[in-house]
C-alpha cells in the first residue's frame, strides 16, 4: 500500500517539456529521502491543461502542480511527501486561495467540464490493465457478450444518440445497423480511425495515451455486434507515445484473455492489429483509409458500395474514430438513457475539443454539447492572453469555418456548427486574436488542402489550387473586386462536385472568411492594406519623426539599407528599398516605428 | 516539397540483406506496400530510387506502385537528412502563434529551402503539421528534442542551433 501517488503528466504535451525527466527526478529523491514504498509515481495520459505543463498531481490531497522543473522535485518531495505541506508558491495559482487550497473542480479551466471519453486520462496508468479494469474496464465487455444479445448492443448504441466524432455525425448505432446483416458468416472488419489529421488537434491521440485500453474494448464490443473478429487500428506514425501505450495495451488484453479466442467464455473471437499511418490528411476519409490499409496510395473511392457492404479487403467494415469509441464502454455500463441525458436534442453526450491559439489556457477540454462558445473561450480557457481582443474561433480544422465574436453565444453541436458556415469537425480548436489576417488564415488552410489532395479528382487538385491562387493575388495586393466573385463562384464549384469530403469541405475557411470578416478582404483589394500587420507584401513601415530620437540602431539593423538620417535626426524609411523584414521595429527602443 | 537526392546512394551490403531478409519474411502479409517501405526508411534513413527498386523486387510489384505510394505519404523522404534534422510545426495553433516567420528565419539562418540539407550535413529543415504539443505552440522540433513556447528571436534561435554538432 502506498500513502500516496504522484501522478506525472505522460502525454506529448508534457513529454515535450520535459515531464519524463520530472518522473526520473521524482525517483530519485524518493528513494535519497527512503521513501520509494510509501509513495508511488504514475505517469498518466492528459489532464488537459497543456498549457501549465508539465504538469504534476500528488494525491490524496490532489495538489495540482504546474511548470514544475526538474530543480522543483527535492522541494516538493522534502517539504510535501516528507513533512505533508503542500509547497503553495508552485501550486496552480488558480486553486490556492489565501489559506485555502481549492479542488480542481472548481477553477475556472475544469469547472464547466464533463469528462467521459476522457474519463481515465490523468487518472490512470495507461500502461497496467488493472489499472483500467480497476475502473470498471472490461466491464462493458462482459456485460455485452455475457448479457446481451449483438442486436441489443447495437440497439443500446442506437437509443444513446451517440454520432461520429470524427466530424460527419452520422449516428454511430445506425453504422453499425448497416453491417449486421449475416453475421458469421461472411469475414468483416472492424476499425478504428486515429489518423488525426487536422492540424492542431490531439483529441485522439490524448485518448490513446490516456486511455488505450477503452478503446481496444470499445472495438470488442463493436465487432461482438456486428460479427467481426478481426480489427485494425489506424494510428499515425507521428504519434509514437500512442502508439507505443497502445501495443502495450494490446499485448496485456491479450494476456489477460480480454482479446483472442472465446472471450468471456462466449464463444467470441476477437483480435486487433496497429496499422500505422505515414501522413496523408486525406487518409481521414473512410474509404481512403481503408484503401491505405491495404497497402495503397490512399485515394478515397466513390460512395456506394458503403463500407458497411464492401469495405476493407472487399469486405463488410465499420470504421469509427477513437473518441467515439471511448465513449462506448461507459454506454454499455451506464445504460443509453444516462448518455442521452447530456447534451441537446439532436446530439448528445459529451465532445472533446484541442484548445489551442491565441487562448490563456490551451489545451484539452471536454463539455457537453451545447455548451457554448463563449464559454469554452472566456471561461474555460480564460480568455486572450495580453489584453488583446478576440476575433474569431476556428473549429473543424482545414475542413471547418471561422466563427466571429457576434455568434459566440452559439451552442456547440452539430446542428448549429454547420449553420454558421463552419463544423464540428474532429475537435479542433483554434482562438485567433487581432494579430491574425483572416485572409492569411484562409490562405493557410488551403495551402494544407492543396499539398494533402490526393489528386484523384479534378474539381480538388485543381480548383483549390487555382482558389489558392487567387487569395495569394489578394495578399500581394493585386486583388480585385472580381476576383472574389471568382473566389466564390470556383468554391461552390469545388464544394459540389469533389469526390470525397476533403474535396467538399476544403472552400469551408475561404467562404466563412469572406461571409465574416468581408471588410479585411475588401481592405487588402481596396486599400491595398492589410488590417492585422501580416500580409507581407502591404506592410509599410514608418518611423514617427516625434518618436525618433536618432539613435541609428535602426539604421544599422536595417539589411538593405533602406533607412536614412543622422545622428539624432529622426530617421525615415525608403520603401522602394524597405524589404519588410521589421528588424528595425524590433530594435527600436522609443517605439517609433510602426508598421500598417 | 519533396526533392529528388543528388547525392550517389550509399547503401552498405549489410544494409541490402536486411531489407531483403524483411521483405521476403513479410511478402504474403496483406497491405504489405506500406510497412516494407517504414522499414526500408528504418534501415536507409530515405528512401531513393535504388531502395524503392529492391522493394519493388522483394514484393514481387511494378516499380511504379512503389514509387506511387513512396511520393503519397509525407512521412516517406526520397531525399537524405542532416544529421540533426529540424522540423518546425506549421500546425495551425503553431501557425497563429507566429510559427511561420520561425520557419522563414531558419531558412535565412541556414541558407537552405524547406526540404533541403545544409551542404556540410550539419542540418536539414522540414516543416510539419502538428506535433500535437498545441500547448507549447510554436513548437520545432531537432531530432527527438522539442522546443515550445519559442519567441521567434534570433538569440533564442542562434543558441538552440549552436547545441547540435
Amino acid at each position: 500500500m502506498f500513502r500516496s501517488h504522484v501522478m506525472i503528466c505522460g502525454g506529448t504535451g508534457c513529454t515535450s517539456s520535459g515531464s519524463d525527466k520530472i518522473s526520473a527526478e521524482f525517483q530519485r529523491q524518493l528513494e535519497r529521502h527512503g521513501l520509494q514504498n510509501e509513495v508511488k509515481v504514475v505517469r498518466t495520459g492528459c489532464f488537459g491543461l497543456c498549457a501549465l505543463g508539465p504538469i504534476v498531481v500528488i494525491y490524496p490531497e490532489g495538489s495540482f502542480y504546474s511548470r514544475v522543473r526538474e530543480e522543483h522535485v527535492e522541494w516538493i518531495v522534502t517539504e510535501h511527501l516528507l513533512k505533508g505541506r503542500p509547497v503553495r508558491s508552485l501550486l496552480f495559482d488558480e486553486t490556492v486561495d489565501g489559506e485555502r487550497i481549492k479542488s480542481l473542480d472548481q477553477t475556472g479551466f475544469y469547472k464547466k467540464q464533463k469528462r467521459v471519453a476522457l474519463r481515465n486520462c490523468g487518472v490512470i496508468n495507461p500502461e497496467n490493465i488493472d489499472e483500467y479494469i480497476a475502473y470498471d474496464g472490461y466491464a462493458a465487455l462482459g456485460k455485452a457478450l455475457t448479457q446481451m444479445t449483438p442486436d441489443q448492443v447495437i440497439q443500446t448504441v442506437l437509443d444513446s444518440g451517440l454520432r461520429g466524432r470524427g466530424g460527419g455525425g452520422f449516428p454511430t448505432g445506425r453504422k453499425w445497423q448497416l453491417a449486421c446483416a449475416d453475421r458469421g458468416k461472411v469475414k468483416k472488419y472492424v476499425c478504428c480511425n486515429a489518423d488525426e489529421g487536422d492540424p492542431g488537434a490531439f483529441m485522439d491521440r490524448s485518448v490513446l495515451e490516456g486511455d488505450p485500453h477503452a478503446v481496444i474494448e470499445a472495438m470488442a464490443i463493436a465487432g461482438y455486434a456486428i460479427g467481426a473478429d478481426k480489427g485494425y487500428v489506424y494510428v499515425r506514425a507521428e504519434y509514437p507515445i500512442a502508439v507505443k501505450r497502445l501495443r502495450i495495451a494490446i499485448e496485456q488484453a491479450r494476456d489477460y484473455g480480454l482479446l483472442g479466442e472465446n472471450i468471456f467464455d462466449s464463444g467470441f473471437d476477437f483480435d486487433i492489429e496497429i496499422k500505422l499511418g505515414a501522413g496523408a490528411f486525406v487518409c481521414g476519409e473512410e474509404t481512403a483509409l481503408m484503401t491505405s490499409i491495404e497497402g495503397n496510395r490512399g485515394e478515397p473511392r466513390p460512395r456506394p458500395p458503403f463500407p458497411a457492404v464492401k469495405g476493407l479487403f472487399g469486405k463488410p467494415t465499420i470504421l469509427n474514430n477513437v473518441e467515439t469509441y471511448a465513449n462506448i464502454p461507459q454506454i454499455i455500463l451506464n445504460g443509453p438513457e444516462w448518455f442521452a441525458s447530456m447534451g441537446t436534442e439532436k446530439s448528445k453526450g459529451t465532445k472533446v475539443f484541442a484548445l489551442g491559439g491565441k487562448i490563456r489556457n490551451t489545451g484539452l477540454v471536454e463539455v457537453p454539447m451545447g455548451t457554448t462558445l463563449r464559454e469554452i473561450v472566456e471561461e474555460i480557457g480564460g480568455g486572450i492572453p495580453e489584453g488583446k481582443q478576440f476575433k474569431a474561433a476556428q473549429t473543424g480544422g482545414p475542413s471547418g469555418g471561422c466563427i466571429p465574436a457576434e455568434l459566440l453565444d452559439t451552442p456547440i453541436d452539430y446542428e448549429h456548427l454547420s449553420a454558421i458556415g463552419s463544423m464540428m469537425g474532429s475537435g479542433g480548436l483554434i482562438i485567433m486574436d487581432e494579430d491574425t489576417c483572416m485572409v492569411d488564415i484562409a490562405k493557410f488552410y488551403l495551402e494544407f488542402t492543396v499539398d494533402e489532395s490526393c489528386g484523384k479528382c479534378t474539381p480538388c487538385r485543381v480548383g483549390t489550387k487555382r482558389l489558392l491562387e487567387l487569395l495569394e493575388k489578394i495578399t500581394n495586393g493585386e486583388g480585385t473586386m472580381r476576383d472574389l466573385e471568382r473566389i466564390e463562384e470556383l468554391a461552390e464549384f469545388v464544394k459540389n462536385n469533389s469526390l470525397c469530403g476533403l474535396g467538399q469541405t476544403a472552400p469551408n475557411p475561404v467562404l466563412s472568411t469572406l461571409h465574416y470578416f468581408r471588410d479585411e478582404y475588401l481592405a487588402h483589394i481596396q486599400d491595398k492594406r492589410c488590417p492585422a500587420g501580416v500580409c507581407k507584401a502591404l506592410l509599410v513601415y514608418k518611423i514617427d519623426p516625434d518618436k525618433c530620437r536618432g539613435c541609428t540602431l535602426c539604421a544599422r539593423a536595417c539589411p538593405s539599407d533602406a533607412i536614412v538620417g543622422s545622428v539624432r535626426v529622426p530617421h525615415s524609411i525608403d520603401t522602394n528599398k524597405c524589404v519588410k523584414c521589421g528588424a528595425c521595429m524590433e530594435t527600436c527602443r522609443f517605439g517609433a516605428i510602426s508598421k500598417g | 516539397m519533396r526533392r529528388f537526392s543528388t547525392l550517389p546512394f550509399a547503401g552498405t551490403p549489410e544494409q541490402e540483406t536486411q531489407l531483403r531478409q524483411w521483405l521476403a519474411e513479410h511478402k504474403e502479409m496483406p497491405g504489405v506496400t506500406m510497412p516494407a517501405l517504414q522499414k526500408a526508411q528504418e534501415i536507409y534513413g530515405y528512401l531513393p530510387i535504388e531502395v524503392q527498386r529492391m522493394v519493388a523486387e522483394g514484393l514481387d510489384k511494378p516499380l511504379a506502385d512503389i514509387y506511387g505510394v513512396a511520393t503519397f505519404y509525407s512521412q516517406f523522404r526520397l531525399a537524405p537528412q542532416g544529421r540533426n534534422r529540424i522540423s518546425v510545426c506549421l500546425g495551425t495553433a503553431c501557425y497563429v502563434k507566429g510559427s511561420g516567420k520561425i520557419h522563414e528565419k531558419l531558412q535565412e539562418k541556414l541558407n537552405i529551402k524547406d526540404g533541403e540539407c545544409t551542404p556540410d550535413g550539419k542540418f536539414s529543415l522540414d516543416s510539419c503539421r502538428c506535433v500535437g504539443a498545441c500547448g507549447l505552440a510554436p513548437v520545432l522540433m531537432i531530432n527527438e528534442d522539442v522546443y515550445g513556447r519559442l519567441t521567434g528571436d534570433d538569440d533564442e534561435l542562434d543558441a538552440i542551433l549552436a547545441k547540435y554538432e
